[in-house]
């Protein structure tokens, strides 16, 4: 019986609801050490001195190491090789680590590192997005602070605009977002008596850990094994920054010969962990009566802070999604990553991408209202269909569900044009798309292994690269194994992922697990199951083609045998059922002159509509309702589907209306805590309905696509929306607080 | 200092030191690592357990707090390898994603259905409130809870989904 598309429970949900001991902080080994980190008291300065020895006298202390004390490159390795594991002589945010303090209990590492005295030379710093480029003094990043610029020209927006009957230029703004995982950042580093370094810690990104530690350590790969612990959510919050910990963890490890654990606390978290990039937008853009987009002009700005980490990559998906999943035939887009003395901004679910839809789906609402038509209207006159090429002049084959996704939307939520004339009631709504996987950003990442090794009892257990991080992984690759073989689920076991196991297969971002490291597990399980199907057909004796798998039978015509004699004949026959998969995407291209490229190998497609109700009195907005349907190919688990369309929409919610991370005056965060923080609560969850819409995607394991980030993106454009309808106040900059409307009715 | 309490149903007899939280006399001391510290500040509700049946914060409780008393944790709700409703309730609905949250949520549902077996969506709600989830959306988690107090109400339970 086929498990592919059916509402299986997550296998590892039990061990979890028991609360079996599987996260990273915990777990013990003989010997651990503890670690903490020295880490800058400003945003900018010279260090001058670091007094090491007092600070190994203290009681408890086993050690502390700098800069100095790394045998490798001082380097974390993302994209450009700018940002220290430990800073050498200068600092450039307030939080970035200086000095690791090892002791033989938590509470004293932390101690010793909070009260460590330092001596910092304070210098000038940029705190201001909008001052970094050029900036006359201060060089973060080369001589312009300019970590990446993109661009996109397609036809002539100049002579175009000239044509419009209807231009609209504005400025739009977005903040920090934390991730907010629940589990704070943990990892453990062993180091064994051959050399081998062991790393064990929660992350999305086994290899980039790898990488990280060898590079710092002046190991060779062969000697650095690097396991995920179960991971307590990460949301683009655990991609590159465990690299950082892990090197944290494993240089005192192997200085000292003992398992050393970091644990961070919740506040540094928040104040030294990346965080979705701060942007600044200025978006113009041109229709004609027709409701046609004609042109689309773009200046995007993301906040990198002090070193590049993930902007460069960050800013390349914001580019190509600038201007929404609309056709435009002239089109201008100028994206900067810049940097500023402030932690460095990294990966959040939507990559670049959420700050730019907000503007340019807030754009095309503002454009509809001028012209006086309604939201659906508009889109549909705009949006990409089959046939189509998208702003890099991609040409869109197949798999393209965003009509059958806003029609989705429309027939579940009732939603007519001018329907609700409720006072203070609105609707908003916004479509957006995802390109899948890691694109013509991260070409040379695009591939991932697999291993599967069918034993002779039946079950099954298999490897992968890529992670779970609550996004239900586990449980989708499972389920393509059990079909894949011809074994009930219950059989299937995933083996932690763990550098060993598998060749580099990239990270665990950009939506991409499910399809890549499915297909390399259809890659393996086919190898396996021509041998099967050779064994098969000498016991059935009959032809290889006439053998059908079905519900752990294998037969021929009327005559089958339990597939688990065909699996014992191989084992005593000594056959090997183990396999290795590997999967490649299919090529993708962007050109940096022009911006033109076939950028990602297929989209996801979504339509979000937001009912909301805002008190003209206060400003309050009460969000009542969210509809969002997402273009998935095909939902491997409708459950886990619906699960990350539920989570998506609360998280955007919540960097919609409530999420507001702030620096003071001197770069210091001024909120790094839950209850200074606010994210969405049980008692803020409004009624959410997750629609699926399956258009399959030929590459893909059954047809499916990733989307689970797709979820997140279109809330904050879609509630600005309905905020408008509401009561016509438009807000440009997030989050759209009470604040915000209460100014925009006063000043009406 | 010895504290004597009861953990899980079992008496407990162990010397503390005087400023150890709770927490970390659970995790540390006695290697029961389902309770999950999340902020160290009660402010996320992962680290929830009953004390006297009622949910309370364990980092912010001092071990010596709960002389006498008594102490429920994740590793206390199944009983003989038996899972309680609630448990079986999240993992059939699809309340737990990454699960960090889940021993935490547990614990908050297993004390509100004690004392109100029959929960509106409401009172759910505002049980629920002190303990954050970032992957799921709550949704699900409301399903299970809604799910959970059928089944100790002995209702007859149809999940059309499955």
């Amino acid at each position: 019986m086929s498990v592919v598309g059916k509402r299986v429970q997550r296998p590892e949900s039990i061990t979890r609801v028991k609360g079996g001991g599987l996260f990273a902080d915990d777990s013990k080994y003989h010997g651990m050490l503890h670690a903490a980190v020295i880490r800058s008291p400003v945003a900018r300065g010279i260090i001058q001195c670091i007094n090491t020895e007092s600070i190994i006298k203290k009681k408890g202390i086993e050690g502390v190491f700098t800069c100095k004390d790394i045998p490798g490159k001082n380097v974390i390795p993302v994209v450009i090789d700018d940002q220290p594991l430990l800073a050498e002589r200068y600092v450039n945010y307030v939080g970035e680590p200086i000095a690791v303090v090892v002791a033989k209990d938590r509470e004293t590492a932390r101690t010793v590192a909070k009260n460590a005295k330092l001596k910092i030379k304070e210098l000038p710093a940029i705190l201001d997005i909008l001052e970094a480029r050029n900036h006359p003094d201060i060089h973060i990043f080369g001589d312009d602070n300019i970590f990446k610029h993109l661009k996109i020209r397609r036809g002539n927006p100049s002579s175009a605009f000239k044509k419009c009957d209807i231009i609209l230029e504005n400025i739009y703004r977005t903040p920090y977002q934390e991730h907010a995982y629940i589990e704070p950042h943990s990892v453990t580093a062993i180091p064994y008596p051959d050399g081998t370094i062991e790393v064990r810690g929660c992350m999305q990104c086994p290899f980039y850990v790898r990488e990280a530690v060898t590079k710092s350590l002046n190991l060779p790969e062969s000697k650095v094994r690097v396991i995920q612990s179960a991971t307590g959510g990460a949301f683009g919050g655990k991609e590159d920054v465990p690299s950082l910990i892990a090197c944290q963890a494993a240089l005192p490890a192997m200085k000292l010969g003992k398992p050393v654990k970091l644990t961070y606390d919740r506040t540094e978290d928040m104040i030294a962990m990346s965080k979705r990039h701060p942007s600044w937008t200025y978006y113009k853009s041109g229709v004609t009566r027709d409701g046609i987009l004609r042109a689309v002009e773009v200046e995007y700005i993301i906040d990198g802070g002090a070193y590049s980490t993930l902007s460069a990559v960050v800013l390349f998906r914001g580019t190509v999604h600038a201007v929404g999943p609309y056709r435009c035939p002239n089109v201008k887009v100028d994206s900067y990553a810049v940097a500023t003395n402030k932690v460095p901004c990294g990966a959040f679910r939507g990559f670049g991408s959420p700050q730019v839809l907000f503007a340019a789906e807030s754009q095309m609402d503002e454009l509809a209202n001028r012209l006086d038509m309604d939201p659906v209207e508009i889109r549909r006159r705009n949006l990409l269909r089959v046939g189509d090429e998208t702003i890099t002049g991609q040409k869109l084959k197949n798999s393209v569900g965003l009509e059958k996704s806003l029609d989705k939307v429309i027939q579940v939520s009732g939603w007519t044009p001018g329907g609700c004339k409720q006072d203070g009631v609105g609707y908003g709504f916004s479509t957006i798309f995802y390109g899948v996987g890691l694109g013509a950003g991260g070409k040379h990442m695009a591939r991932t292994g697999a291993r599967v090794i069918v034993h002779a009892d039946g079950s099954v257990s298999f490897s992968v690269g890529t992670t779970e991080l609550g996004q239900g992984m586990i449980t989708v690759l499972s389920q393509i194994v059990a079909d894949e073989i011809g074994v009930p689920l219950e059989c299937v076991d995933m083996i932690p992922t763990d550098t060993s196991r598998v060749p580099d297969s990239g990270p665990t971002v950009a939506s991409r697990a499910t399809t890549m490291s499915g297909n390399a597990l259809k890659d393996a399980c086919t190898k396996i199951r021509n041998t099967l199907r050779s064994e098969a057909s000498e016991m059935l004796g009959c032809s290889l083609d006439e053998i059908d798998f079905d519900n752990g039978l294998v037969s021929n015509k009327g005559d089958s045998i339990p597939l688990i004699e065909v699996i014992k004949s191989c084992s005593f026959k000594r056959l090997s059922l183990s396999a290795e998969g590997w999967h490649t995407s299919p090529p993708t291209t962007f050109d940096d002159k022009t911006g033109t490229g076939d950028v990602y190998v297929t989209y996801a497609w979504a339509t979000n509509l937001a009912k909301v109700k805002v008190d003209r009195e206060t400003g309050e907005i009460n969000i009542l309702k969210i509809w969002s349907a997402h273009d998935v190919g095909k939902a491997i688990n409708p459950t886990l589907a619906e699960g990350q369309i539920e989570g998506g929409v609360l998280q955007g919610l919540g960097y919609a209306v409530m999420e507001d991370m702030k620096s003071d005056s001197r770069g210091a965060i001024i909120n790094p805590e839950f209850s200074t923080y606010i994210i969405p609560t049980a008692q803020d969850q409004p009624e959410i309905v997750p629609l699926i819409v399956e258009e399959p995607y030929p590459d893909g394991p059954f047809g499916a696509k990733g989307f689970g980030e797709q979820p997140l993106m279109g809330i904050a454009p879609a509630v600005a929306n309905a905020v408008f309808d509401a009561v016509r106040v438009r807000i440009r900059e997030l989050p759209v607080t009470p604040e915000k409307v209460w100014q925009g009715l006063r000043n009406k | 200092m010895k504290l004597d309490f009861v953990l899980n149903n079992k008496r407990v007899s162990i010397n503390v030191k005087g400023g150890l939280r709770l927490i970390d006399l659970l995790r540390e001391q006695l290697d029961l690592v389902g309770t999950k510290e999340g902020c160290g500040k009660g402010e996320c509700g992962a680290c929830t357990v009953l004390l006297d049946g009622k949910p309370v914060c364990s980092c912010l409780i001092l071990a010596s707090q709960v002389r006498n008393r008594e102490v429920t944790t994740i590793e206390g709700l199944s009983i003989e390898g038996e899972m309680h409703p609630a448990q079986e309730a999240f993992t059939e609905t699809g309340a737990v994603q990454c699960g960090f949250c889940s021993p935490g949520l547990l614990l908050s549902t297993v004390a509100l259905l004690n004392e109100n077996p029959e929960p509106s969506r409401e009172q759910i709600r505002r049980a629920l409130s002190g303990n954050l989830c970032r992957c799921t959306g709550y949704e699900k988690i409301f399903e299970a809870v809604e799910l959970a107090s059928r089944r100790i109400n002995g209702l007859s339970v149809q999940n059309d989904k499955v």
